[in-house]
């Protein structure tokens, strides 16, 4: 079942300026791959060259952060709305 | 005339020009501003900074603004004083009290960084202003933002105190209650930010928004007779405010400006229900393992602190330490600091003030050493979190006056 991808202005440049993609996934890791094959390079600008999710970068499946959930693992119920999010200062 | 020569990531020192920017766009790290030093040593000294008028503006080599500040003249150059009653109760001979719960012009340390974020704002030509917040940002965004004459859009938890939603509404602002924490406020901010042109200041105003934090290391130091102390006490939200006292302490010692080498020991405080900055210097690590925060130190409940990491550096750096504590640890912090210096903070500084107390009794802290702790904001908004016996009523007669002082004898703690 399809997802919604709310892609952030910093990686707009990779999508041709979409703002939201809808793909196929079952997990977050899958979900990348996917957005990788369609983008080149997505992938490395979201995860460390280790594979894990950069320190400054926060992804959220309907609004929970998959760090609380299983990291990229995270599984996506369909229809859900996946959330790339830049980390912003304190207030 | 500005020194700034543009913006620079922290991680992977990319440059960018000087302009409204998020992060850096390859490895998604925060901005720093760059100056041009050499420039800077030529054109400040102590005597330059002596002469001029008592706010964070006295810095102004050190700040970047372009032109002069049309708002937030009045901000910074808050009271540095040395405490005798709680050093006493915490038997330590040279603590020192940064209270910027008397800033200008809302109470917090939060008016240095929104003075240098909204003149920006104006720089830039930007429509309008935001942020998210935990209450005292949004204080200080919307007074200045009335000042400036521009709208703003100001985003915070549904569930903050009274008293700093009416202190943010009262200047006229645009108040978004969110349901949820400062965590989900700040992803929709994010994402708000993405969508409408305007300066948010803690999204792509961040780079200049946190310069203004370095004006309480420098005025430390001017305060202590251009010196630098030897351990600096301040909590700890996104992170930002430490290591830019810590920046600024730096800065003077490369400009020259300090009779001693800055080896000053940094200490994070944070609430136990919202530690992740402590436990990843615990871990001696600088990697945040995000958390869900529970804890009446509102002002601190970043369950995911963007600057963490950084903070967690400059910690280890400097050979500090962080501490933790429980919500009837920061009742009573507020509570000592009120008791015994008069001054009344919020939940932020209870959390400060007791982190000092845990930190001097692990001996981190030498009870002869010259330390400061951070008071960032006033206790009148958070009045809710300290519960006090309700004051005795009598009626109009010298007897019952006098029956009642005889209780108050009997309770005195101090």
């Amino acid at each position: 079942m399809a997802i919604n991808i709310v892609i952030p202005t910093l990686l707009r440049n990779l999508t041709g300026n979409a703002d939201l993609v809808e793909l196929e996934a079952a997990t977050v890791e899958e979900a990348l791959h996917k957005l990788d094959e369609t983008y080149p390079g997505f992938r490395a600008r979201v995860c460390e060259p280790s594979g894990d999710l950069r320190q400054f970068i926060n992804i959220y499946i309907n609004g929970e952060d998959i760090r609380f959930l299983d990291n990229l693992a995270s599984p996506i119920p369909g229809g859900a709305e996946v959330s790339i999010v830049p980390a912003i200062a304190g207030g | 005339m500005s020194f700034v020569y543009g913006l620079k990531c922290r991680e992977c020192g990319r440059q960018y020009a000087k302009q409204p920017t998020a992060g850096c766009e390859d490895c998604f790290a925060p901005l720093e501003v760059a100056y041009d030093y050499d420039a800077i040593k030529r054109a400040i000294s102590r005597a330059a900074i002596s002469s001029r008028e008592k706010n964070l503006w006295r810095y102004k080599e050190l700040l970047p603004l372009d032109g002069d500040p049309v708002v937030g003249r009045a901000s910074g150059a808050t009271p540095l004083l040395k405490t005798n009653r709680l050093a006493q109760a915490l038997g330590v001979k040279n603590l020192y009290i940064k209270n910027d719960s008397v800033n200008a012009p809302t109470l917090s340390f939060k008016d240095r960084v929104t003075a240098v974020a909204i003149n920006k704002a104006l720089e830039f030509n930007l429509s309008a202003v935001g942020c998210a917040s935990t209450g005292n940002l949004a204080n200080s965004v919307a007074a200045n933002a009335a000042m400036a004459g521009l709208p703003a859009y100001i985003l915070i938890p549904f569930d903050l105190e009274p008293s700093k939603v009416i202190g943010t509404s009262v200047y006229g602002a645009n108040v978004i209650a969110v349901r949820g924490n400062y965590d989900d406020v700040n992803r929709l901010t994010s994402q708000v930010a993405d969508r409408h042109g305007w300066g948010f200041v803690n999204v792509n105003l961040r780079p200049f928004y946190g310069e203004g934090s370095k004006s309480v290391g420098y005025e430390i130091a001017e305060q202590l007779g251009w010196r630098a102390p030897a351990a600096i006490i301040c909590p700890m939200a996104g992170g930002s405010l430490i290591s830019k006292i810590h920046q600024g302490l730096k800065e003077f010692e490369q400009l020259g400006l300090l009779d001693n080498e800055v080896t000053t020991r940094i200490y994070g405080a944070q609430a136990a229900g919202c530690n992740p900055i402590v436990d990843a210097v615990k871990r001696s690590s600088r990697q945040i393992k995000p958390v869900k925060p529970n804890t009446i130190a509102r002002s601190l409940a970043i369950g995911n602190p963007a600057d963490g990491y950084h903070a967690a550096g400059v910690i280890a750096e400097s050979q500090g330490w962080a501490e933790d504590v429980t919500d009837a640890e920061i009742v009573d912090g507020i509570k000592l600091l009120a008791e015994t210096e008069g001054i009344f903070t919020e939940t932020a500084g209870g959390v400060t003030v007791a982190v000092t107390k845990k930190l001097i009794a692990q001996g981190r802290l030498d009870a002869e050493e010259l330390m400061v702790i951070v008071i960032t904001g006033n206790g009148l908004k958070t009045a809710e979190a300290v519960q006090l016996a309700p004051p005795i009523i009598i009626e109009p007669h010298i007897n019952q006056f006098e029956q009642a002082i005889k209780g108050f004898a009997a309770t005195s703690s101090l």
